[in-house]
């Protein structure tokens, strides 16, 4: 589904990312890991097109993407509520009111929160309603920047489920930033870890090792790995 | 005052003054409070001002030329919008101070070639007749204006949310951004024969802003801006046709006024 090969982005002079190589399966979960500042983000960013980049990124010529990008700071006074938003991209879509029913059931997303103007949203409803914002262009690759950050525990692990069931019923292909290492490991079929020292890619198991958490993230992690889960 | 600007202009046909010029001082209006809702909803309220003071060199050079100023203004403006966008593309981070001195520099350059009743004619709008080309300018910008918020308002609400969204949305961004730059240009060269260069900013900027403390949906933000901006035009324009003097001001102290009364409502948060 994408081929990315020696990706490079420069910004401000320096590079915050180089030498990224790692090519992904159809309707298979990427995670990207890494600790602040290490390009997770700008990443995502050249992936979607928003970011001059040197190296090759190479979408299957069918990709669909929809974007759900890191926790917007959105004005609470801002006069637009979520049917405003889900109208905007259904009217650019050209899609009927049917899929933004079957979208926001898909999140999980209660009708009556549409009149909720969007910067009065809590951090799950606003970040479901992003995700059903995306699937509202029918994507078959889905970019999620932090989708659970500045979500409450249970809200996290129900947009959890959101994602994993979509990547499961659509057969979508997920790349996902997250800090949360046990997600990782439940979810995604392979890891890319951004580091100090470069990037590393490879299954969970091979990628989340002690060492290779220490080198990533420069100090010791408390992660174990349970055989048995 | 204003003939000041007639005698600049080619055109000889007035048109029937009071009414035709009430009813496109409302067209204008309309234009405001649509372009100032988004302009608002951006933050773009600061840029307002500056941007349009690019106007007044324009009509300095205008008036060397022995143009209608009106023209001298609109380029001057249009080019500014393009300066803007080309700036805010290359760097996010210096675009305010860039804006800020370049039309600092702009309302000096323009304040030394334009003369003193003139620049009056210019800062603050000069009232009566207009010409059929102001007219048919006035008509023709303001439709333009309208039909373009209406028309791409999915796009300016998906690109206000988030760059990002918009580009996987199929939006081109930066074209976007540049038409509504240059739509917000064209807005302020309306409102310049009847408000003058410093005061059309605020009739973009203040009905918007009263609007946005009322509203909590896309729909009710504009019709608030929109009725806002009419109202404030047609109130103002008729206290200073009693009190004979330029309508301007009176616009404005009118939109002032009706944001001070909004204050008096307690926010909701």
């Amino acid at each position: 589904m994408l081929e990315v090969q020696d990706l490079g982005v420069r910004l401000g002079g320096t590079d915050v990312i180089r030498g990224v190589t790692f090519n992904l399966p159809r309707a298979s979960c990427l995670a990207v890991i890494g600790p602040n500042g290490a390009g997770k983000t700008v990443m995502l960013r050249a992936l979607i097109g928003a970011l001059p980049h040197a190296g090759r990124i190479a979408w299957a010529s069918d990709a669909v993407l929809g974007y759900v990008p890191q926790k917007l700071d959105i004005e609470r006074d801002l006069p637009l509520n979520g049917r405003d938003f889900l109208r905007a991209r259904v009217a650019l879509a050209g899609s009927s009111g049917a899929l933004q029913a079957e979208a926001l059931r898909s999140v999980g997303l209660p009708e009556e929160v549409l009149t909720t103007p969007i910067g009065h949203m809590s951090g799950g409803q606003f970040q479901r309603l992003l995700i059903a914002f995306a699937l509202l262009g029918n994507p078959n690759v889905l970019l999620l920047d932090e989708p659970a950050a500045g979500v409450d525990a249970p809200g996290q692990a129900q947009l959890n489920e959101v994602i994993h069931g979509l990547q499961d019923k659509r057969a979508m292909t997920v790349l996902l930033v997250s800090h949360d290492l046990s997600v990782v490991y439940r979810y995604a079929d392979h890891v890319l870890c951004l580091g100090r020292h470069g990037a590393c890619f490879g299954p969970p198991r091979a990628a989340l090792t002690p060492e290779m958490l220490q080198e990533v993230y420069g100090q010791p992690l408390g992660f174990h790995v349970h055989s048995h889960s | 005052m204003a003939s000041r600007w007639d005698s600049m202009s080619t055109a000889t046909h007035e048109l029937a003054p009071e009414l035709g010029s009430l009813a496109l001082a409302a067209l204008m209006a309309v234009a405001a409070g649509l372009i100032g809702s988004f302009a608002v909803m951006r933050r773009m309220v600061l840029a307002a001002d500056p941007m349009s003071h690019i106007a007044l060199p324009g009509i300095g050079i205008a008036l060397i030329l022995r143009v209608n100023p009106l023209w001298g203004a609109l380029v001057l403006l249009l080019l500014g919008a393009v300066l803007i966008w080309a700036v805010e593309r290359r760097s996010r981070i210096a675009t305010e101070a860039v804006i800020g001195v370049t039309f600092a520099v702009a309302l000096a350059v323009g304040s030394v070639i334009t003369s003193g009743e003139q620049l009056i004619d210019a800062l603050l709008g000069a009232p009566a007749t207009l010409t059929l080309h102001e007219a048919l300018f006035g008509i023709i910008g303001a439709l333009i204006v309208i039909v373009f918020v209406l028309r791409t308002r999915n796009a300016l609400v998906v690109r206000l949310v988030s760059p990002e969204i918009a580009m996987t949305s199929a939006v081109d961004v930066a074209r976007l951004d540049l038409y509504f730059l240059l739509a917000f240009a064209l807005t302020i060269g309306l409102g310049l024969r009847f408000l003058g260069v410093l005061l059309m900013g605020s009739l973009i900027i203040i009905p918007a802003a009263i609007a946005r403390r009322f509203a909590r949906s896309l729909g009710r933000m504009l019709t608030i801006s929109v009725t806002v901006a009419v109202a404030a035009t047609a109130a103002g324009t008729y206290i200073a046709s009693v009190a004979g003097r330029p309508s301007g001001p009176f616009i404005v102290m009118v939109a002032g006024g009706l944001f001070f009364l909004s204050l008096l409502r307690r926010h909701e948060t």
